[in-house]
């Protein structure tokens, strides 16, 4: 601005002050643009640079790098096979888990609850989605993996761990620690935001489908079953896919209580690894470039991986959001 | 048929639908339940076993080494001035961001695609945010640093601030926007001095929501702010925070490390707790008023 010190204090004439006011407004919009697109640039940035990290890592390995579950830090060879293996492995037992009670969460929450108690325990699960993970860790740890241990992976050895296809799956040493725990947590740690999510789409279900689907005698299951769920279907998905992202992301918890062993096993109950447990363990003690480029090599693909789970769950909201003329 | 056959076989069919209808809502309030379980066995544990280990020194001593007693006092300073530190870098970004979005860009492509991977940013995982603040902060300096973990806490607490800024200054009437400028005010200042004023208590929500998540947030720490066994204060060195403390001691073999954790830990989900109530306390408070 050119105007010296006398001119503001003096009134101004009108063409002057529009110079001015149109010279701020441009400048405003710029500064809010700019921090809008900053986002932009984040988002580019975390994506280019832990490629850029991991590029050493990609070079080095090629394919073998995600086909291999060698991680050798002494002979310096890394393979990623394990670790994205005990992600994919953990994240699949918390959907199996966290979905069917979501839903269970949700239908009770918005038609069998006395709506006194609706809101009071919605916020209570919520409240689950605000504990820190680290303390999911923690508890997972020192509480839930000794029951895992005592009680709960004997039982699953003796019982189920006999049936025929899937007996595999259950019959390990009852450490405690290891995928079938992790997946519990996750799915706890994610319970929260799937159920949140189905709430909030089954509200948005016209009264009078429902009403006229009761007014030909539907019970309530049949309402929720056949009218609730078919009307909020891409939402549900959007929100199944949220809580994937983030019992893939998941970090602390995991780190806790699957055990870090680079080892590829059929069983559920051995410890494993996951990408973002490798990364919390062994970045600060990455001793080689070639060590530490592999562990960003590893967030590039966690990276990739949450982003297109993110990008289908957010495309699937937004078609609901459309669908309701938002 | 008969009649009575017929009847017989609605019969059936009605006590099947019913029992499936029946085993469906117990279903449902069961889950209800299991939710509720998990939540009140976490905070029962940390609570139980937090509150035994408190005692005074947690807020007079240095993290102690292995075998000592000592408390936490150097973690709780280096967590609330990583923290703080992360509000005031993120925060304004988000605010003017969320501005951008919501006064200029409300329909147009630039907005919807800030809009779309702001969603993306606000549940991508924190230890991936941290990987990129080591790679582009850490490693050109060369060593750990408070600031580069206030850096990568900042990247959690802007997608927070953007979103709620977005939604709350959508839900400020248009009226005020044109009143301010049918009068010859400048859009920048209607936005400051009008809009925002209007949208306060919302955009104070969202930067409180966003400290409750970056304060028990472990993860991006481990390679940025590192950890500190000692006093410091200054952002260029490694400083002590309370997850990255807990999490190591917790993983130790030390009777008193673990115990301070859990105190640690009580403190951290107190903290966050309070915060989330009283966030939720403001936004209904402010629902209210504006019915």
């Amino acid at each position: 601005m050119a105007a010296s010190a006398e001119s503001i204090a003096i009134p101004q004439s009108d063409e002057q002050r529009a110079r001015r006011d149109g010279f701020a407004d441009r400048l405003f919009r710029r500064i809010v643009a700019g921090a809008g697109i900053f986002v932009l640039v984040t988002l580019a940035g975390v994506a280019l640079t832990t490629l850029w990290g991991g590029r050493e890592a990609f070079a080095t390995f090629g394919f073998k790098f995600l086909a291999s579950s060698e991680w050798d830090t002494v002979g310096k060879q890394f393979g990623a096979l394990a670790p994205v293996y005990g992600t994919l492995v953990t994240a699949a037992i918390a959907l199996i888990i966290a979905v069917p009670v979501s839903f269970g969460i949700a239908l009770y929450l918005t038609e069998i609850a006395p709506p006194w108690l609706r809101t009071p325990v919605a916020s209570a699960i919520e409240l689950l989605a605000g504990i820190p993970s680290i303390i999911y860790g923690m508890w997972g740890l020192f509480v839930f993996v000794p029951i895992m241990g005592r009680y709960i992976i004997p039982w699953l050895n003796d019982h189920v761990g006999e049936w025929p296809v899937i007996g595999g799956l259950f019959k390990g040493p009852p450490l405690g620690l290891g995928m079938l725990t992790a997946g519990i947590v996750l799915a706890i740690m994610i319970i929260p935001f799937i159920s949140s999510v189905m709430r909030e789409v089954f509200l948005t279900v016209p009264t009078r489908l429902k009403e006229s689907a009761y007014a030909l005698g539907s019970t309530t299951w049949e309402v929720a079953w056949d009218i609730v769920l078919p009307y909020t279907r891409t939402a549900v998905i959007g929100g199944i896919f949220l809580g994937l992202g983030r019992a893939l992301g998941e970090t602390m918890a995991v780190t806790f209580v699957l055990g870090n062993v680079h080892r590829l096993s059929l069983s559920l109950l051995e410890p494993g690894n996951s990408i973002a447990a490798t990364i919390a363990n062994e970045f600060a003690e990455a001793d080689s470039e070639i060590f530490r480029s592999s562990l960003i090599a590893l967030a590039f693909l966690l990276f990739v991986v949450t982003f297109i789970v993110l990008a289908i769950a957010k495309l699937m909201l937004r078609q609901m959001e459309k669908k309701e003329g938002k | 048929m008969s009649d009575e056959a017929r009847q017989a076989v609605a019969d059936r069919l009605y006590f099947r639908r019913r029992i499936v209808n029946g085993v469906g809502l117990v279903f449902a309030t069961l889950s209800t339940g299991f939710g509720l379980f998990w939540l009140a066995w976490i905070l029962w544990t940390t609570f139980y076993t937090g509150i035994s280990s408190l005692n005074g020194k947690l807020f007079t001593m240095m993290t102690p080494p292995p075998g000592d007693e000592g408390g936490l006092l150097n973690a709780f300073a280096g967590s609330a001035m990583i923290c703080l530190l992360a509000i005031l870098i993120g925060a304004p970004i988000g605010i003017a961001a969320g501005t951008y979005l919501a006064e200029y860009a409300k329909k147009s492509r630039l907005g919807e695609a800030i809009r779309f991977f702001n969603d993306i940013l606000l549940s991508a995982p924190s230890i991936v945010l941290g990987m990129f603040v080591y790679t582009v902060v850490v490693k050109q300096i060369g060593h750990y640093s408070a600031l580069s973990g206030s850096l990568a806490l900042a990247l959690i607490v802007l997608p927070v601030v953007v979103r709620t800024t977005d939604e709350m200054l959508k839900l400020v009437p248009s009226a005020m926007r044109e009143a301010g400028l049918s009068l010859g005010v400048p859009q920048w200042k209607v936005t400051m001095q009008v809009l925002y004023r209007a949208a306060l208590p919302g955009i104070v929500t969202g930067v409180l929501l966003a400290l409750a998540r970056i304060s028990g947030e472990t993860a991006p720490l481990l390679f940025t702010a590192f950890d500190n066994q000692f006093w410091s204060m200054n952002v260029a060195q490694p400083m002590a925070s309370v997850p990255v403390v807990i999490y190591k001691f917790a993983m130790s073999a030390d009777a008193g490390w673990k115990s301070l954790a859990w105190a640690g830990a009580l403190i951290v989900t107190l903290f966050v707790l309070a915060l989330s109530l009283l966030s939720r306390a403001i936004l209904l408070r402010n629902k209210v008023s504006n019915d």
